[in-house]
């Protein structure tokens, strides 16, 4: 391993003006694990998320206190390059969101982004990210063709093989089956459970289901703040806190 | 509700349907009655001579009208596209859309379009002809015109610009690519048909336009304009000048050879907008 990409998380306070949507928050996200962040709507979760690749940076009047550092690195320092911090942490979004091009495009849109341009070494990298993201049997006779032609769930299958062929370390993902029916559902978490091997992944879900079949660990954000996080065995067996507790019952959220 | 007021609300449905198809019928006919009355009228003398011919004073042509009209496009089109384009793409992607900047320049671009043409036509007179002593030119006809079509420009394209989703965005920046990257390879191209379908429209604005190019060009109807700097006429200019100066055939006629291209335009930035726009935005 050349580099460690851990996530750690310090003391962070997140406001949208005056709004405060993350309040002291602090975790530790390990390599090569799936961690859920499960939580009722509006609780921070997707906040969170973008918040490890910076695209809060997009949003005006955004502010960000505290520390935040994957590999070690402080990813909010002065001269920190985002453009590389995005490559290293990809993200799949809650809509399927293909650019209006071909397959063939959207995944060789990050590679070329990243100045790779001999054709044999792009059809190369296309062809193992759709195999990684389970895409490539349905694709394969179809790359020059647009993406938008696509099933909702093949879409965001897409999407996971554009955001892999960036060579990432971190997925960061925010639902990205909650748009989906179920076997398309069912196809995206296997390909966690391919991934994690390679990849640091931190999922957010409002399926708890989904997260105890697909999570190592598990953070139970509430109005901002992370009440509980640990394994997910035990989070779902043996909450510690009785927010917790309520919450995976389904007495409120 | 009762059975009465029941029947007495679809009677209103009934006759407000009524009402509303006669006024639908009466604006098409108006529409008819001048496209037909045009076409009568002007379609016997279209003929070759009149297109391409020589001009001359008994037998006028409209041949340097249909130069002028291509220079009079290719000047203003092309300083009001990449102004009017790279305008747009700032005011959607660099500024705060709730800045105080942003909200005056709306303003002023809403207010330049509604100002008359023939405002402009004075501005062009003052400031090319008068002031910078170009005198009547095709150059200074063209840069009015720009000036003239610049808000409509702007105004769609980024009309185009905003309607490009914000996923799209993302997932562009969430690939580390850089604002430029993201606004070339992703919104311009996602914009493309409604850009195009702008420019079009505002090429079919040039060739309408008379009041400005009046005071600019110099209605020179007889000789071929030799650069950008000889006065000159336009298809519209024409019309007004054979109506004015006895030639009433040749204004009907070039009046059709107005409507023609001016109906061909629309046509054209509606097809090429549904073809661009196949399988776009469509998100889902």
């Amino acid at each position: 391993m050349d580099k460690q990409f851990n996530i750690t998380v310090r003391d962070c306070d997140l406001y949208y003006s005056d709004f405060q949507a993350l309040k002291n928050v602090s975790i530790d996200i390990e390599e090569h694990e799936v961690t859920a962040l499960i939580g009722p709507s509006g609780c921070g979760k997707s906040t969170f998320i973008k918040m490890l690749n910076r695209m809060n940076d997009l949003v005006e009047d955004c502010r960000i206190t505290g520390e935040i550092l994957i590999g070690g690195q402080d990813i909010y320092a002065k001269g920190m390059d985002v453009t590389l911090l995005r490559k290293n942490a990809g993200m799949v979004f809650q809509k399927p969101n293909p650019f209006p091009m071909s397959i063939y495009d959207n995944i060789a849109f990050a590679p070329r982004t990243f100045g790779i341009k001999k054709k044999s070494e792009l059809d190369s990298i296309v062809e193992r990210s759709l195999k990684q993201a389970g895409l490539w049997n349905e694709a394969k006779d179809r790359l020059r063709k647009n993406a938008m032609g696509l099933s909702g769930g093949q879409q965001q299958r897409l999407c996971i093989a554009r955001a892999l062929a960036a060579e990432p370390k971190i997925l960061l993902m925010d639902e990205p089956t909650s748009a989906l029916d179920p076997i398309s559902t069912g196809k995206i978490e296997d390909l966690i459970n391919d991934l994690k091997n390679k990849y640091t992944i931190v999922i957010v879900t409002h399926n708890m289901q989904q997260a105890t079949r697909i999570s190592d660990k598990t953070a139970f954000f509430l109005l901002g703040e992370i009440i509980e996080y640990g394994r997910t065995v035990d989070i779902f067996s043996k909450p510690k806190d009785k927010r917790t507790e309520n919450y995976i019952t389904g007495r409120f959220g | 509700m009762s059975e009465k007021a029941h029947k007495k609300e679809i009677m209103k449905f009934a006759a407000w349907k009524t009402v509303s198809r006669a006024a639908l019928i009466l604006s098409l006919a108006a529409l008819a009655a001048v496209i037909i009355f045009v076409l009568i009228r002007g379609i016997p003398y279209v003929n070759a001579h009149l297109l391409f011919g020589e001009y001359s004073t008994r037998n006028p042509s409209i041949k340097p009208a249909l130069i002028g009209t291509l220079y009079l496009i290719l000047i203003s089109v092309s300083i009001a596209a990449p102004i009017g384009i790279g305008s747009a793409i700032f005011l959607t992607e660099y500024t705060k859309s709730k800045s105080r900047l942003v909200r005056i320049i709306r303003v002023a671009v809403e207010t330049l379009a509604g100002i008359p043409s023939i405002v402009y036509g004075i501005f062009g007179y003052l400031v090319f002809v008068v002031a910078l002593g170009f005198g009547y030119s095709m150059i200074g006809g063209g840069i009015t015109l720009a000036v003239m079509i610049l808000p409509v420009i702007v105004r769609s394209t980024e009309e185009s610009l905003l309607a490009v989703p914000l996923s799209l965005r993302e997932g562009s920046f969430a690939l580390g690519s850089s604002k430029f990257k993201t606004i070339f390879s992703v919104i311009l191209p996602c914009a493309a048909s409604g850009i195009v379908t702008s420019l079009i429209l505002a090429i079919g604005r040039v060739i309408s336009e008379s009041a400005v190019l009046i005071l600019t060009i110099g209605m020179v109807v007889d000789r071929i304009p030799d650069g950008f700097a000889s006065p000159g006429t336009s298809l519209a200019l024409d019309v007004y000048y054979f109506g004015s100066h006895g030639y009433p055939e040749q204004a009907a006629a070039t009046g059709v050879v107005l409507l023609v291209l001016v109906v061909s335009i629309n046509i054209l930035a509606t097809v090429l907008g549904k073809v661009f726009g196949k399988g776009e935005l469509a998100n889902g």
